[in-house]
């Protein structure tokens, strides 16, 4: 039996709009053309609500909310890009330059990288916290991939890629914190793992140089993600 | 999608050169060193990395000469895919070096050495700069700003981006050669070969003006270190080391760089982040060679093409041997730049030129590369190390600057003999030690110091380590 999909209005940065009930506000926003920056979210993949970058204010909560996983609600008004919102947003992006070691200049994915991309879209010039440089180690043991530490931002796409769309669930994320790190099946060398398949989805996914194609020279690595919401649709389908 | 980028935790490299001269008790002038306090993490920093990323990381090395490293770089990864890279890529990589010896010689010889040549070494340093030059002699400053031009389109149209060129890649090139480009460099070619031929009579006239630079600007005897092609004519990317001594007999001939170390040693001092390199047959510091224009001028037996090896037999001329002051490096980067633009002009006329079959893809083959290519300053090495994973474990770099380093310290030893009486540090002999330093094109971030300044420490120490005078001008 489908469930009946109620229609709900609600105001976005002063605009009436409208969507479904079981809609997320970015997913209403994209619809009516309105920018929020995201990185871990991703259309094709559950939701993971990891980065913050969509947060967005909503009157009468006095906490800024990520908008990838609140649903909207008939009445709601929604500001996408005040001050205070650029600011937190602006924060949280210069705490992820700072945790690992982003060398832009000598990165596969300089000039493809949606991490980089969104410092340049927010007007991120210069980091006031103190950078952390971590020593990170680069897994090189897969045939066709590499894994480089140093890029990655814990968006957990990979993951979801892997464990929603491959089915392998090869990849996952051990530790907590700043000491969360993505690994291949139980702490394995990629190259070692007997459940990946070598599909490549979750290079093709990821936001940075940190999953890249070997072989790759500084600014070559351009991923393609088309394949997912095609991917998707098909599967529905069926 | 060109994006600029963003963060940059990695602080540029900076320097700047720092002399100290050692004083005997009778006031004469014993001993004198050069220093660059430079920052040289590169090697350890690129460990762990992988390797098909060097060709761009090693640009960062130097802002002046990226493309060389990245050359040196591409070649020594070649090396441990173990492949050999298609012909058109062998071709473009020969036009990009010559797009990069036009635009750093013009560099070095219009903006940063002529204001000395024309204005005098002893004019007023505030007015001793390219905006001096261009108030004297307008045209000058002009073909030189143009030839520069010229020279950096080739890399730019090549490589895209003018400064870094994210393009040379392991294995070959990253994008073929259009026909638009191609005709628009072949295009800019005459009018270069005028500038500079022009140039060229005009320094052979005012040379005699100098006698006693070139009699004092690092004119010892030394050997002298270059690549040649198989037939020893002028070669600058792909060839075979020829040491000459300070004779002109050739010491060993047609070697492999890949061997370049069982014929150069290197020596670390305490006093500067640049390794003395000597050549190792005779041991350190005995072993002293000269890299660069006149060292390359010095040890080929000419050039391949026509223009250049006219200039190049006049060259040959100035003295029975090698040419052995280094202030005629003036002199032979102008005759570089005329063969470069000859090499350009016959690179593009050939059909290979445009083939698309640009890169070769392979896996680590080899643990080991080395990659050896003349850079504008002089001969450049990288020797990479890698796992079977292709991680970089160790690297090694001989960079131009680095070759030349003994022989700098005796350079400015000459100049401080010359002129220097007693413990004082006088303007003059500031301006001359500058001058000889510059005449190597030492490169050092301060060396394109955009006043045509770079900053510059000298201190006089007497034999119990007493700081006598000290000056200090950037
Ligand atoms: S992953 Fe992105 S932000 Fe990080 S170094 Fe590479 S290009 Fe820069
Ligand atoms: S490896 Fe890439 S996709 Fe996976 S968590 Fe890190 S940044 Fe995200
Ligand atoms: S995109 Fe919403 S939290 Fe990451």
């Amino acid at each position: 039996m489908k469930k009946v999909s109620q229609i709900q209005t609600l105001v976005i940065d002063g605009k009436e709009v409208g969507g479904r009930h079981d809609e997320t506000i970015l997913q209403v926003a994209r619809e009516n053309d309105i920018f929020i920056p995201t990185l871990c979210h991703l259309d094709g993949l559950t939701e993971y609500g990891g980065c913050r970058m969509c947060i967005v204010e909503i009157k009468g909560m006095p906490r800024l909310t990520p908008s990838c996983t609140t649903l909207i609600r008939e009445g709601m008004v929604v500001t996408t890009n005040s001050e205070r919102i650029m600011e937190y947003r602006r924060g949280i992006l210069a705490l992820l330059f700072t945790e690992r070691n982003h060398i832009c200049s000598a990165c596969v994915s300089n000039g493809h990288c949606e991490l980089q991309g969104l410092a340049l879209k927010l007007g991120l010039t210069h980091v006031e916290f103190p950078y952390i440089f971590p020593k990170m180690p680069v897994d090189a043991t897969h045939d066709r991939f590499i894994a480089d530490h140093n890029r990655c931002v814990l968006c957990s796409r990979c993951v979801r890629v892997c464990h929603e769309v491959e089915g392998a669930h090869t990849k996952d994320i051990m530790g907590r914190g700043i000491t969360a790190r993505i690994i291949t099946d139980l702490m394995q060398d990629w190259g070692e793992s007997k459940t990946c398949t070598g599909c490549g989805k979750c290079v093709h996914v990821c936001p940075t140089g940190a999953l890249t194609e070997k072989g790759k020279s500084v600014a070559e690595m351009e991923k393609r993600r088309q394949f997912l919401p095609y991917l998707k649709l098909m599967r529905e389908r069926s | 999608m060109a994006r600029e980028l963003i963060i940059e935790p990695v602080t540029r490299i900076e320097g700047h050169g720092k002399v100290t001269i050692f004083l005997d008790d009778d006031n004469s002038v014993k001993d004198a060193r050069f220093a660059v306090t430079q920052f040289r993490g590169f090697e350890k920093f690129v460990e762990g990395r992988p390797f098909t990323e060097m060709p761009s990381i090693v640009e960062r090395i130097c802002g002046i000469c990226p493309v060389s490293h990245s050359l040196a770089a591409a070649k020594a990864c070649d090396a441990i895919l173990g492949v050999k890279i298609p012909r058109a890529a062998v071709k473009i990589r020969r036009l990009l070096n010559c797009g990069e010896f036009i635009q750093s010689h013009a560099l070095s010889f219009f903006h940063l050495s002529s204001p000395d040549l024309l204005l005098g070494f002893d004019s007023d340093p505030t007015t001793r700069n390219i905006a001096g030059l261009a108030a004297k002699n307008p045209q000058l400053a002009k073909d030189g700003i143009r030839l520069r031009q010229i020279g950096g389109h080739i890399v730019e149209w090549l490589g895209k981006k003018r400064v870094h060129p994210a393009w040379v890649v392991p294995g070959g090139v990253n994008e073929p050669l259009s026909i638009e480009h191609r005709d628009m460099m072949l295009a800019e070619i005459p009018e270069g070969i005028e500038i500079v031929q022009k140039t060229l009579s005009f320094f052979k006239r005012i040379i005699e003006e100098f006698r006693k630079e070139i009699r004092t600007f690092g004119n010892f005897p030394s050997m002298f270190l270059g690549l040649v092609d198989k037939d020893g004519n002028w070669e600058v990317t792909d060839g075979y080391l020829r040491f000459i001594d300070s004779k002109g007999a050739i010491v060993v001939d047609m070697i492999e760089p890949t061997r370049y170390k069982e014929f150069i040693g290197e020596s670390v001092e305490e006093f500067s982040y640049l390794k003395s390199p000597y050549f190792k047959p005779q041991g350190y510091p005995t072993g002293i060679y000269r890299v660069g224009p006149a060292a390359r001028l010095n040890v080929c037996n000419g050039f391949s093409t026509p223009l250049a090896n006219l200039e190049w037999a006049e060259f040959k001329d100035l003295e029975r041997g090698p040419v052995l002051s280094s202030f005629h490096n003036h002199y032979a980067r102008l005759i570089e730049i005329l063969a470069a633009l000859e090499l350009e002009d016959q690179l593009l006329r050939d059909p290979d030129i445009l083939d698309t079959h640009i890169r070769a893809f392979a896996n680590v083959n080899e643990y080991e590369g080395v990659g050896c290519v003349e850079a504008p300053r002089g001969t450049l090495f990288h020797h990479y190390k890698v796992d079977n994973k292709g991680l970089m474990q160790w690297a090694n770099m001989i960079v131009a600057t680095g070759n030349n380093n003994l022989a700098i310290n005796q350079s400015v030893l000459q100049v401080a003999r010359h002129y220097m009486n007693g413990p004082e540090i006088t303007e003059s002999m500031i301006n001359r030690v500058e001058a000889v330093i510059r005449a190597y094109d030492p490169c050092l971030s301060c060396s394109t110091h955009a006043l045509g300044q770079m900053p510059l420490q000298i201190k006089v120490v007497n034999n119990r380590g007493n700081i006598l005078s000290e000056k200090m001008r950037d």
